[in-house]
């Protein structure tokens, strides 16, 4: 019996992390489940709108033209952006960014472990751990890069771009945002077991981060205990970095570092996620 | 329940408000986290946006005084948050009790009647807002950004705030088929709290049409009502405002009970 198990390992067996021979490659893993995602976009795709496109560009008229319309262009007290309204587009995008990658990857996780056991079922196929975080996180950054696309898009006739590629390099460092955020929170929700937690992270996590990380305003404003406090928070690496590009004045630099900051959260988060949720499902 | 007592069998509307609002606490002690943090928010707005967002502002022109970023934030900071908490409270948890706990409708198989249900609800919000309203104003006259007296009646205003949107909202809701539908209500509160001179001032819409409009929003009144009190710039507008407020809320209440009637009764 026991040298059975020991030399079982056919797909369908129990094996769970990237298992030996026979298990699915983490590509086929992740495409294996591309008609499951696609349904489930096609479904719920209308609840986004409103949230996705609608709410950040009232906040672009609001908070850009109108107040912006009362702040001075002054490029030595803005980082460098010649008006508010191109100050506050990238920081807003970015923020944008990491509030969708948040809220994609706090209920619907607990809800495929704990209300709809998704996982649970899609565990009982060929598919191990890791392919269910691959392409759990596939999803939402599907949705966090076309959101973000789309909102770079509309921003584009309020002439607010310095360069041509500076926003397509803005663009890609606001999905570095959304894929930092959407794995450490997938590690942090998969812990979780009840969801009053998501109601504090949003509000000790999410608000105070996309007030504070200079999406709004230069962090240099917030004296300069807070300001170090702010440069060592994920969102304000993403902040700067798509302003940069978007101002057109890169810190060549900096920029390298704020991409090593965001790429290592990432894989940090990708670790947890796949460790928590292997030991969650195990009961 | 020693508290439950000593009510009288037919219920008076005050012994029936009291049993629902103490429903109410009961539920909602276990979330004291999400009670505490609701606090917050509304000052991490005002330390954001009036003291980071103020420093590349001067002054705002308010009833031709000239009044610095934050004291002019701060006010509307109060009147919104409000606001958000009377509408999360009378559409979301109103909608969820109604439709999925059916707690209304158990709550009818007693001595309760659907006026009842609807004043308690209100009445619980109200009490729950107004402690973070208390707690925002003393944050705001800790920090100088009260400059009169008048700010004491700011906390009524905040309840007659919490009052009007409270009402019109659980009226609104007794409509909603499905969650998707509250699509349509983040469609309204997202352009009333970014638009009604919450931000900067009115003055941004220009002379036309457009003001007026902005000028007749609910959240616009109270937001004024508020920066009025805060900043000792009471004036005759006041008044229009809290007469506006009122006739909101009381229209509301009894649209709620009407339909309420409807629902749950026929």
């Amino acid at each position: 019996m026991e040298s059975e198990v020991a030399t079982d390992a056919t797909p369908g067996s129990t094996s769970r992390g990237p298992g030996p021979a026979g298990a699915l490659s983490a590509w086929e893993g992740m495409a294996r489940q591309y008609d499951y995602w696609l349904t489930v976009l096609k479904r719920t795709w209308r609840g986004g709108v409103v949230s996705s496109f609608l709410t950040p560009l009232l906040y672009v008229v609001a908070m850009g033209v109108l107040l912006g319309g009362f702040i001075e262009g002054d490029p030595d007290k803005l980082e460098g952006a010649t008006s508010y309204l191109a100050f506050v587009v990238p920081g807003l995008v970015a923020s944008h960014a990491m509030t969708i990658a948040v809220s994609e990857s706090t209920y619907p996780v607990m809800g495929a472990i704990k209300w709809h056991k998704t996982f649970y079922a899609q565990l009982a196929t060929p598919l191990a751990v890791r392919d269910l975080v691959n392409a759990f996180i596939g999803f939402v950054m599907f949705r966090v890069a076309s959101a973000c696309a789309v909102f770079m898009l509309v921003i584009a006739p309020f002439g607010v771009f310095a360069t041509w590629w500076g926003p397509i390099l803005a663009w890609l460092s606001q999905v570095l945002v959304g894929f930092a955020f959407a794995t450490l929170v997938f590690a942090y929700s998969a812990r979780l077991r009840s969801e009053e937690g998501f109601g504090v992270l949003f509000r000790l996590g999410v608000i105070p981060l996309t007030l504070f990380s200079g999406a709004f305003f230069p962090i240099g404003n917030l004296g300069p205990v807070l300001e170090w406090l702010a440069r060592l928070t994920p969102l304000w690496h993403g902040v700067s970095l798509s302003r940069m590009f978007c101002v057109g004045q890169v810190d060549w630099s900096l920029a390298l570092l704020h991409v090593v900051v965001l790429a290592t959260l990432t894989v940090v988060g990708w670790f947890l996620a796949v460790r928590n949720l292997d030991r969650r499902l195990e009961v | 329940m020693a508290l439950l007592q000593d009510i009288p069998a037919p219920l008076t509307p005050a012994a029936a408000t009291r049993v629902l609002v103490l429903r109410n606490y009961v539920v909602y002690k276990d979330a004291w986290k999400l009670f505490i943090t609701g606090f917050l928010e509304p000052v991490f707005y005002l330390f954001s946006i009036g003291i980071g967002v103020g420093q590349l502002i001067d002054t705002f022109e308010f009833h031709g005084e000239a009044v610095p970023y934050a004291e002019f934030v701060a006010p509307a900071m109060l009147a919104t948050s409000a606001f958000n908490g009377a509408l999360l409270d009378s559409t979301y948890n109103v909608f969820f009790k109604m439709k999925y706990e059916k707690l209304y409708d158990q709550m009818l198989a007693t001595p309760l009647s659907t006026s009842d249900i609807a004043r308690g609800e209100i009445a619980w919000g109200l009490m729950r807002g107004s402690v973070y309203s208390a707690a925002f104003l003393v944050v705001m006259a800790a920090m100088g950004l009260t400059s009169s007296w008048w700010a004491l009646l700011a906390l009524p205003a905040t309840i007659l705030i919490a009052f009007a949107f409270s009402a019109v909202c659980m009226a609104v809701t007794t409509w909603m088929k499905s969650w998707q539908d509250f699509d349509k209500i983040t469609l309204v509160q997202m352009p009333l709290f970014l638009f009604s001179a919450t931000f900067f001032p009115v003055e941004a819409f220009g002379d036309g049409v457009l003001r007026w409009v902005v000028e007749a929003t609910p959240l616009y009144r109270g937001v004024v009502l508020c920066r009025e009190l805060t900043t000792g710039v009471v004036t005759w507008e006041s008044a229009v405002s809290v007469v506006y407020l009122v006739a909101m809320g009381i229209i509301g209440l009894l649209v709620v009970r009407r339909r309420l009637d409807k629902l749950l009764l026929t």
